[in-house]
C-alpha cells in the first residue's frame, strides 16, 4: 500500500511549519510522515463519542499574580544572543519594502 | 569507595562533618570526567571553573562554622535543555550553538541554593526528541555497559554520566519516557515526578503538557534527596502544584516496610514482545515484592495500545508550536536571507536535525485548519480514556509495575524506523499523558549482563510510595554494588 503523502502536500505544510526542506528532505518526508499517521489510523477506531478533550494531566485554572511591577531581563542581557542588533534593537531584513524610515 | 564513586547523600554527610572537602570532590570529579568523557562523551559542556570556585565556597562556609544546605559540595551535572546562566546551553541543537544563557532554570536555582555544584551539561537528543541520544547535533554517548549500544533517550548523556561515575547524581527532563528509559538501559534510577510538581520556568520547552524535570541518582535515596530539592512551588511556571513538598529522603529512610501494598500488574504490558530476559526479571520483582508483605492484583488498562498514536500526534503538534520561537531573530542561528520568510524558514531548515524537522513537520500537519478534529482532538479524547483507566486502577492499587522497556539497550543504529524508535518507549508514554509519577529502578541484568529496569507508577503527588517501594526492589532485586563494566 502506498501510504505517502503526496509532494504538494509536504511542501504546504513545511511553508506552514516556515522550514526550508530540501528536495531530498521533501521525498523522505512524503514516505515517512505517511507510514507514521498511517500506523496512528489506530486513533479512528477509538470510541471517544462524549468523551472530554484532556489538553492537560492537572486541571488547573489560570492565576493571578499581584500587580507589581518586578525587575525583569536587562536589555543588554536580552540582546547579547542576538545573531544581529543594531543598539537595543534586534535587526532582521527589510520586513515591508520601500518602507524607508 | 573511592570519592568519585560516592552518592548524593554519602558526598553530602562526608562533606558536612569535615571528612572530605568539597574541593577534593570536585577535583576527583573533574579529573575522572577529563579521563574518561573520552570514550563516553556524556558531556557537551564543563563548567569546571565556576564548579571548583563553588566548592572552595562550601569548604569556606563549612570552615566558618556555618550551617550547610542539604546538598553542599555534590557533584550534580544537567542535561543540557536546562538552562544555566553564564554556560552554553544547546538543547544539543545546533540551532542554539553557542547560546550563553542569561539566567537560570528555577531548577538549577535551586540546586545552586542548596550547595550542590553543577559539574556541567549532559548530552541528550536534539531537543529531548528521540530515544537513543543518537539525536544529539554533536555526539554519540555511549552505554557505560556496553559501548557498542545506546545509553537510552532522551536523557542519555544524564543516565551514562550517572552510571559511569561521572556525577552523584544528574538532572533529565521526560516528555514520553526520557528520564525513565535511559535511566532502565544504563542501570541507575530515574524519576519522572507528577506533572507540575517540578518547575519548567528555564526548561527548553518540548510538549508542554507533558514535560517534566527529575533526577537520575545511583540509588533511590539519593533521587529522594535531589528530587525533594527541585520540587514544589514555583510563580514563574503556571502549571507550577502549589501542593507542598514532603520529605521524600525520610519517607525512602523510615518506610522500606511494604506490608499490605497493593502492586498492580497490568496485563496489557506483559502481552506482546517483550525480551525473555525482561520478563524473567519483572517476575522476579514482583514476588520478591509479594514476598516482603506486598500484595500483586491484576488489573487492566485497555486504552494502553491507544498511548503510544495519542501521544505521537500531541507531543509533535506542542513541539511545533514551542520550537516556532527558533526563528534566527532573537538567539540561536542565523542563515542570511533576503527577505524575512527566507530568514525564518533558512535559519530553521539549517538548524533543525532530521528528527526534529521531522516532529514539527507532523505537529503541523495534525494541527493545521481542516485535520484538528480528527488528530489533535480525538488524540485528547484518547488521552482521557488513558488517563481514565488509570484512575480506576488506582481504586484497587497503590502503584502498578511493568517493564521500564520491552529490551535492554541496543545497539548503535538498531532502530532503523522512526516508528521503530518510538516503540522504546511504548511503556513510559501513558505516564506523561495521564501526569502521574513514574520511576525506573534496575532490577536485574540480561544474560549478556545490561541491565533491565522495573518502571513504578503511582497516583498524583505520590512519589512517596513510589520511592518506598521502589527502595524495596532496590534492596531485593538491584544490581547491588556491579557496576559498568564497559568502560576503563
Amino acid at each position: 500500500v502506498n501510504v505517502a503523502l503526496g509532494r504538494k502536500e509536504v511542501e504546504e505544510i513545511a511553508l506552514l511549519a516556515r522550514l526550508h526542506l530540501e528536495p531530498d528532505e521533501i521525498e523522505r518526508m512524503q514516505g515517512e510522515l505517511g507510514a507514521i499517521l498511517e500506523h496512528f489510523g489506530a486513533l479512528a477506531a477509538a470510541e471517544t463519542e462524549g468523551v472530554a478533550p484532556m489538553t492537560h494531566a492537572v486541571p488547573l485554572d489560570l492565576r493571578l499574580r499581584p500587580d507589581e511591577s518586578e525587575p525583569s531581563l536587562p536589555p543588554e542581557d536580552a540582546l547579547r544572543g542576538a545573531p544581529a542588533r543594531d543598539g537595543d534593537l534586534f535587526v532582521v531584513p527589510v520586513v515591508i519594502p520601500g518602507g524607508e524610515s | 569507595v573511592t570519592v568519585e564513586w560516592l552518592g548524593v547523600a554519602e558526598t553530602a554527610q562526608k562533606i558536612a562533618s569535615g571528612e572530605l572537602q568539597a574541593v577534593r570532590v570536585v577535583d576527583a570529579l573533574l579529573a575522572r570526567i577529563g579521563n574518561l568523557d573520552r570514550q563516553l562523551n556524556a558531556y557537551l559542556a564543563i563548567a569546571g571553573e565556576s564548579a571548583r570556585q563553588a566548592a572552595v565556597e562550601v569548604d569556606r562556609k563549612r570552615a566558618a562554622g556555618e550551617k550547610l544546605p542539604p546538598l553542599a559540595g555534590v557533584p550534580i551535572a544537567l542535561k543540557d535543555v536546562l538552562v544555566t546562566r553564564g554556560v552554553a546551553t544547546t538543547a544539543a541543537s545546533k540551532i542554539l550553538s553557542g547560546w550563553i544563557p542569561p539566567y537560570d532554570a528555577t531548577v538549577v536555582e535551586k540546586l545552586r541554593a542548596a550547595g550542590a555544584i553543577v559539574l556541567g551539561k549532559l548530552n541528550c537528543d536534539e531537543f529531548a526528541m528521540g530515544s537513543s541520544t543518537e539525536n544529539s547535533a554533536y555526539q554519540k554517548t555511549k552505554n557505560p555497559w556496553d559501548p557498542t549500544r545506546v545509553p537510552g533517550g532522551s536523557s542519555g548523556g544524564s543516565s551514562a554520566a550517572v552510571a559511569a561515575g561521572l556525577c552523584a547524581a544528574s538532572l533529565g527532563t521526560d516528555t514520553g519516557g526520557s528520564i525513565r528509559q535511559p535511566a532502565a538501559l544504563c542501570g541507575v534510577v530515574g524519576v519522572k515526578p507528577t506533572y507540575g510538581r517540578v518547575s519548567r520556568y528555564g526548561v527548553v520547552a518540548f510538549a508542554s503538557s507533558l514535560d517534566q524535570v527529575g533526577p537520575l541518582a545511583r540509588s533511590v535515596a539519593d533521587a529522594a534527596l535531589v528530587l525533594e530539592v527541585i520540587a514544589g512551588f514555583d510563580p514563574r511556571d503556571a502549571t507550577s502544584l502549589p501542593d507542598p513538598v514532603p520529605s521524600y529522603s525520610e519517607a525512602v529512610a523510615a518506610g522500606r516496610d511494604i506490608t499490605g501494598l497493593r502492586v498492580g500488574l497490568p496485563h496489557e504490558y506483559y502481552e506482546g514482545t517483550i525480551d525473555a530476559d525482561v520478563r524473567a526479571a519483572l517476575e522476579k520483582t514482583a514476588h520478591a515484592l509479594r514476598d516482603r508483605g506486598a500484595e500483586l492484583i491484576d488489573i487492566a488498562l485497555p486504552h494502553t495500545a491507544l498511548a503510544l498514536p495519542a501521544y505521537y500526534i500531541i507531543a509533535p503538534a506542542e513541539a511545533s508550536s514551542n520550537l516556532a520561537r527558533y526563528d534566527g531573530v532573537r538567539y540561536g542561528k542565523r542563515a542570511e536571507a533576503g527577505d524575512l520568510l527566507s530568514l525564518y524558514m533558512r535559519s530553521r531548515g539549517a538548524g533543525f536535525g532530521t528528527e526534529v524537522k521531522r516532529r514539527i513537520m507532523l505537529g503541523t500537519y495534525a494541527l493545521r485548519s481542516g485535520y484538528y478534529d480528527q488528530y489533535y482532538k480525538k488524540a485528547q479524547q484518547v488521552r482521557a480514556l488513558i488517563k481514565r483507566d488509570f484512575d480506576k486502577a488506582f481504586h484497587h492499587v497503590d502503584v502498578i509495575l511493568t517493564p521500564t522497556t520491552p529490551t535492554a539497550a541496543f545497539r548503535f543504529g538498531a532502530k532503523s524506523s522512526p516508528l521503530d524508535m518510538y516503540l522504546a518507549d511504548v511503556f513510559t508514554l501513558s505516564c506523561n499523558l495521564a501526569g502521574l509519577p513514574g520511576l525506573s529502578v534496575p532490577c536485574g541484568l540480561t544474560a549478556e549482563g545490561l541491565p533491565i529496569g522495573a518502571q513504578l507508577i503511582g497516583k498524583p503527588l505520590d512519589e512517596a510510595t513510589l520511592l518506598r517501594a521502589g527502595a524495596a526492589i532496590e534492596e531485593a532485586v538491584g544490581l547491588g554494588d556491579r557496576r559498568p563494566g564497559g568502560i576503563a
